[in-house]
């Protein structure tokens, strides 16, 4: 993706055309959160925790009866990535601790991978433009999905549940892969993640797919 | 109080830890060459295993293959033509599942 701005405002530009995905993910969140938690809890939760994968996979124990532990147990993990995450973007902050540990709330995977500059460096208010955008959908969207369930019907008949893989994808192909290094390390943490997945609770695979990144490690006298 | 609202208080107090903690402790300090390089790749990692898990298995954890396969496939060929087409991809991959589906 070309980056023609940066900063608050070039985030918030780049970050609209995604809005609408996320507006759709959150009415399908919606959709689905209804029958199990109510009209207000699902948005209550999209307000205040703000993590698709988070709020899906706590929702999914929740609808099938489990208890609050194994909810928080697998959205905690689900969130386990915005650690490296947040790791990443350290040195991007600036200010005192607080300042420098509320900097990094806007943290979201698509603003994340699009605030990137190379040689270490986030832009990080580009990184909250981003969120700017997409906060209001995604509450908005979980909103519309509450209310208007029985008009939706099922989110997966509509293909939603295609929506976040092929957005992710055109991040990883547009951004996240300059050199041969970065196609390198993407199979392998799709393969560890594939791997895994059938064996470890959900957010596992996705945090083990970060020991990908360690063949940075690997000395490589042609690299990209 | 319910199991939802613990839950939903649960995660949004974990994640502010769990995002601000890296950042807080960590401070602005310059990194070292080696980290920057690891840096690098750790999007490429995160995005590919989300979009693995997110298309190829299914609540369970078990490997599947069913129409979001076809929905991602659709995305690819879009990016293969332009890469900056996302909002396009995201919709050929919705409409092309729910084909699928509405087939099967």
């Amino acid at each position: 993706m070309e980056h023609g701005e940066g900063g608050l405002r070039g985030g918030m530009r780049d970050g609209a055309p995604i809005s609408l995905a996320s507006l759709l993910l959150g009415t399908s969140f919606g959709v689905l959160a209804e029958p199990v938690m109510g009209t207000v809890a699902p948005v209550v939760m999209s307000a205040i925790v703000f993590a698709g994968s988070a709020q899906f996979g706590a929702l999914a124990v929740l609808a099938a009866g489990g208890g609050a532990g194994a909810a928080i147990a697998a959205g905690v993990l689900l969130n386990m990535r915005y650690l490296p995450m947040g790791i990443s973007i350290a040195a991007s902050t600036h200010g005192g601790w607080l300042r420098r540990g509320l900097a990094a709330q806007p943290l979201i995977d698509a603003g994340w991978a699009m605030s990137y500059r190379g040689e270490g460096r986030y832009d990080v208010p580009y990184m909250w433009g981003v969120t700017v955008v997409n906060y209001p959908m995604w509450v908005g969207g979980t909103a519309i999905g509450v209310l208007a369930g029985d008009l939706i019907g099922d989110p997966e008949r509509l293909g939603l549940d295609a929506l976040f893989p092929a957005f992710f994808l055109g991040l990883l192909v547009g951004e996240a892969t300059e050199g041969r290094r970065g196609w390198v390390a993407a199979l392998l943490g799709a393969t560890l993640a594939l791997t895994l997945a059938p064996f470890t609770p959900p957010g596992v695979p996705i945090m083990t797919a970060c020991l990908a990144a360690l063949i940075a490690l690997v000395p490589n006298g042609d690299d990209s | 109080m319910s199991s939802e609202w613990i839950t939903i208080l649960a995660l949004c107090g974990t994640l502010v830890v769990t995002k601000g903690v890296g950042p807080a402790a960590l401070g602005d300090r310059d990194l070292p060459p080696l980290f920057t390089r690891i840096i690098d790749l750790l999007a490429p990692a995160i995005l590919a295993a989300l979009i693995a898990v997110g298309t190829f298995t299914n609540a369970d954890g078990d490997l599947v293959l069913d129409a979001r396969a076809a929905g991602l496939a659709a995305a690819a060929a879009v990016y293969a033509v332009s890469r900056k087409s996302i909002l396009l991809a995201v919709g050929a991959a919705a409409v092309t599942a729910a084909l699928v589906r509405a087939i099967a």
